[in-house]
């Protein structure tokens, strides 16, 4: 009697908690739907008096927010299978191969993830503008099409593997690449799929790279689109979060698919000691 | 005959210095396109930083002057600059340490066999999905003063944004938001190492909960809070986008942390030289503060 009271009390004490964590979500969402009579009123009121959706209207014909989420997507795409493609190849060579300088550069390579992003951005500012790659793709993805921590996620991963595999498929006369093609890269989808989510929604959420190689509306991203809304529309509060839910949709829908592969791949390795 | 039997044995020869060649090399092949953009976009950078941290520049970043460290003499000269170590460190400190009590008391609520756990989880550990422009506009509108629900709910009258004061512990509010799930993720996982049967052992032996908390739980997660403890504080140190929407370093510099500063100089002051000059500077701190931990990692973590 006294557990299943206890067991209660514990389910309330995590609603109530879980709830109090994702308030400012759902304010977001509530406030999209709220007219400007409603949102401005004292005491402010919570609950909609009806589904108000021209603030999304609004919204989208004030700032070019589809714009915007096409370029966050396509950008975030081309990042995260960049990311998945170069790091499954350096961890293949770090896992099945023994070369010269393999230590060395394994280290130099992990030690990229010591150099704060601060210390870089300037002068990669000044290369992407010497290159001329200011208002571009280019200037969005390529910096970051590798990745140290994917690196090391797929080679704990391919160092799973067993070595037979690899014997096996020589012995059949497969050369290198066709191994890492045919064999490896199918088999490290859960892996893949783990660093595919978490790339996507770091770069969906990036904000000060995109702030800096781009100023033309139409090569913005999300983030930065929905700071432009909300200096632009200033105390049209509908409007800003109305455009603040339509960013948020897609990182919160992928993440709630990912959800398990996510925190499985973020925390695998991570906290062994 | 013999020359025909040379022939193919050169050819042979030269097969094979070929196919060797190629199985040299084949392994710097797969490792060619991550070292290149690590080269371009990550040591050359950093060299090139450290390089125009002693120069001054024109506003377009090309190279006027070789300064040696008069750069360097200046920004510590600098009050403002003072001032943004300063609050930098306060930031830090006031974001991480509740950052990690948040994270550990969900964990430990959760840890157990609920009936919606997973429900839960996604619950606190939404919050990672969220970028901290997001945040920090929709956080904005909750501290706003006059309809805002943070002073309507808590019966206050505080200026958020027009408060030294005040301002820092808003901006730090929303970045606890953004951390405390991380914090979440990993505690929870950490605690799912600890053996089962330690908790029987103490069970039997009659110890209350935070008996089991102290002696058992906090020692076998202390891998995982030093881990943790690390991310939260490089987090910190690299937070600009709520600072950069909420309160563009003030009011009166008191959220004018050191990346925000090194953000100001280079982009409107076009003072690269001396923007540079800070980031090194912020790097600087960064490792010394991984290195102290680390140390401390030697006498205080526990492993199993």
């Amino acid at each position: 009697m006294q557990r299943k009271l206890k067991k209660t009390c514990l389910c309330v004490v995590n609603i109530i908690l879980g709830l109090i964590t994702i308030a400012p979500l759902l304010y977001a969402l509530l406030i999209s739907l709220m007219p400007p009579d409603q949102i401005f009123t004292f005491p402010p009121k919570l609950i909609p008096k009806s589904i108000y959706i021209q603030n999304y209207k609004d919204a989208l014909t004030s700032a070019p927010i589809l714009t915007f989420i096409f370029n966050s997507f396509l950008v975030s795409l081309l990042v995260t299978i960049g990311q998945i493609v170069t790091s499954s190849m350096a961890a293949f060579a770090f896992s099945f191969f023994e070369f010269k300088g393999k230590k060395v550069l394994f280290i130099a390579m992990l030690a990229t993830m010591m150099i704060p992003a601060e210390t870089t951005i300037i002068s990669n500012y000044l290369t992407i503008g010497s290159l001329g790659w200011l208002d571009s793709y280019k200037a969005l993805t390529i910096p970051y099409l590798c990745s140290a921590m994917g690196i090391f996620m797929m080679r704990q991963y391919y160092l799973t593997l067993p070595k037979e595999l690899y014997e096996a498929s020589k012995l059949d006369g497969c050369n290198n690449f066709k191994f890492f093609a045919k064999i490896v890269l199918p088999l490290s989808k859960p892996v893949a799929g783990s660093l595919g989510i978490y790339s996507f929604l770091v770069t969906w959420n990036q904000y000060l790279w995109p702030l800096l190689v781009t100023s033309k509306d139409s090569s913005r991203t999300v983030q930065i689109g929905i700071s432009m809304l909300q200096f632009a529309e200033n105390q049209s509060f509908g409007i800003i979060m109305a455009g603040i839910v339509m960013v948020l949709l897609p990182s919160i829908l992928i993440f709630i698919i990912g959800q398990k592969q996510l925190i499985d791949g973020m925390t695998a390795g991570a906290v062994k000691g | 005959m013999l020359e025909v039997q040379s022939v193919i044995a050169k050819r042979t020869r030269e097969k094979q210095l070929k196919r060797s060649v190629f199985s040299t090399t084949e392994p710097y092949l797969y490792l060619l396109p991550c070292l290149l953009i690590f080269v371009v976009f990550t040591y050359f950078p950093f060299i090139k930083t450290i390089y125009l941290s002693l120069v001054t520049t024109n506003a377009v970043g090309d190279v006027s002057n070789f300064v040696g460290l008069s750069n360097y003499i200046e920004l510590f000269k600098s009050a403002s600059f003072i001032n943004s170590v300063i609050v930098t460190l306060k930031f830090v400190i006031i974001t991480t340490i509740p950052s990690i009590i948040i994270g550990l008391v969900t964990a430990l609520l959760t840890n157990n066999k609920l009936k919606f756990k997973g429900f839960f989880t996604t619950l606190y550990a939404m919050p990672m999905a969220v970028s901290s422009a997001s945040a920090a506009i929709i956080w904005m509108l909750l501290f706003n003063p006059s309809i805002g629900l943070i002073n309507y709910l808590l019966k206050l009258k505080i200026g958020w944004f027009t408060s030294s004061f005040w301002g820092l512990i808003a901006v730090s509010i929303v970045s606890i938001w953004l951390n405390a799930c991380i914090n979440y993720i990993f505690i929870t996982t950490g605690l799912k190492n600890i053996p089962k049967e330690l908790y029987e052992s103490a069970h039997i032996d009659g110890a209350g909960y935070f008996h089991v908390l102290k002696s058992i739980i906090i020692p076998y997660l202390s891998p995982t809070l030093f881990f943790v403890t690390i991310i939260n504080i490089i987090n910190a140190f690299q937070s600009f986008g709520q600072i950069n929407i909420m309160t563009s370093g003030g009011p009166g510099e008191s959220t004018n942390v050191l990346v925000f500063s090194i953000y100001r100089n280079a982009f409107f002051n076009n003072r690269f030289g001396t923007a540079s000059a800070e980031s090194i500077i912020l790097f600087a701190i960064m490792l010394g503060i991984t290195l102290i931990q680390f140390r401390f990692e030697k006498n205080k973590v526990f492993y199993q």
